[in-house]
């Protein structure tokens, strides 16, 4: 049974997901961050298919807890394609847009080859331990590949404010899920405390983006001794 | 053992992230100039806001109204203020850099919280000069 929380929290992520999408498309970024368009797109879409497996089968039927695991696993892999737009970006002065490509192409084909093994294995007892496995595995990509990108932004001195503030959010997203994730691996007795912390970072994302197109414009410059909080 | 090594890697990168993020955020205003009414105001004596300044100019900043969207952004600076505290406190003996760095990040969020206030006294002297104009 879903309580007030709950569906604040979902309203607020549909709203704040569509209000990304809304800020992309007008400030005329679409070009450059339609896969950050995309993905707020289909994670809008996906709180509707929720929202109607719910109504239809009930918050604790194995079909919605299907639907929820499979669109999760799909919006991962689709946050790692912004990932690999944002490293795109990151090398834009370098010529190594092909071989970023081929890398990426191979990450996700490789993830979504994992995921579809692994649903096919567990499939019809796709219980609550795999669930969070899985999702503690997943996500740690995710860091590991933030991480990365977060290093090549401060080696090569990146200075675009925008994909500062982008990378740094998803960096919260992923590290934080993953945390989540692998503290209820760690502590399965406490899981019902860590029921909070996924909604709550999956509505975070969502704004700190809607505010980053809101506030800080494309032209907007960020120095490295800024983000260390240093003095020049 | 894999689950424990990707929780302490995780929570530690979710630190450094969040803490970046922060400092990304409040970079903004790190260099906006207060106007002499806010000082008077909030009794800013030198050239840059002191860090134990924070508190009060939070008070002032509850009196005074403004946006909501505002609100919300003060109260997570406040949360990160606070979390800066915690760590200046622990590292005051042992790692005097640390204690200095966090330091830094709270003179920041006094810095932001002044430039919110001026801008929010600025908008509610506009709103009474209008309001004079034209009045009802």
């Amino acid at each position: 049974m879903l309580g007030p929380l709950d569906y604040f929290l979902w309203i607020t992520s549909f709203l704040l997901e569509a209000w990304v999408v809304f800020q992309v498309i007008s400030s005329r970024s679409f070009a450059r961050y339609y896969p950050v368009a995309l993905y707020m797109f289909s994670a809008a879409l996906v709180e509707c298919v929720h929202y109607v497996c719910i109504t239809r089968f009930g918050v604790s039927s194995p079909q919605y807890h299907f639907v929820y695991f499979c669109t999760g696993t799909l919006l991962t892999i689709l946050l790692f394609w912004v990932i690999i737009q944002f490293y795109q970006q990151a090398f834009s002065g370098l010529n190594i847009r092909r071989y970023i490509r081929g890398g990426a192409a191979i990450l996700i084909l490789a993830t979504a080859l994992f995921s579809c093994v692994a649903v096919r294995a567990h499939n019809g007892r796709l219980t609550q331990q795999f669930a969070v496995e899985f999702g503690q595995d997943l996500y740690f990509v995710g860091v590991v590949l933030t991480y990365l990108l977060w290093a090549v932004i401060l080696y090569f001195r990146e200075t675009r404010a925008r994909l500062v503030h982008l990378v740094l959010a998803l960096g919260v997203y992923f590290s934080g899920t993953a945390a989540s994730y692998a503290l209820r691996n760690l502590f399965p007795s406490l899981h019902t405390s860590f029921q909070w912390a996924l909604p709550i970072l999956g509505t975070l994302l969502p704004l700190a983006w809607a505010c980053t197109f809101w506030k800080v414009p494309e032209d907007s410059r960020i120095l490295a001794y800024q983000l260390a909080g240093r003095t020049p | 053992m894999i689950a424990a090594l990707i929780c302490v890697f995780s929570f530690v990168a979710f630190l450094q992230f969040f803490v970046s993020y922060c400092h990304a955020a409040l970079v903004s205003t790190r260099h906006a100039e207060l106007s002499d009414r806010v000082r008077e105001i909030a009794g800013i004596a030198g050239k840059t806001v002191a860090p134990q300044d924070f508190g009060r100019l939070l008070q002032f900043l509850w009196l005074c109204p403004g946006e909501n969207f505002h609100i919300w952004q003060v109260r997570a600076v406040a949360l990160y203020y606070q979390f800066l505290g915690v760590i200046n406190r622990l590292c005051r003996v042992l790692f005097p850099s640390a204690a200095a760095w966090a330091d830094q990040g709270r003179q920041d969020c006094s810095q932001f919280a002044a430039v919110v206030l001026d801008r929010r006294i600025a908008r509610m002297q506009d709103l009474l000069a209008r309001q004079a104009r034209n009045p009802i």
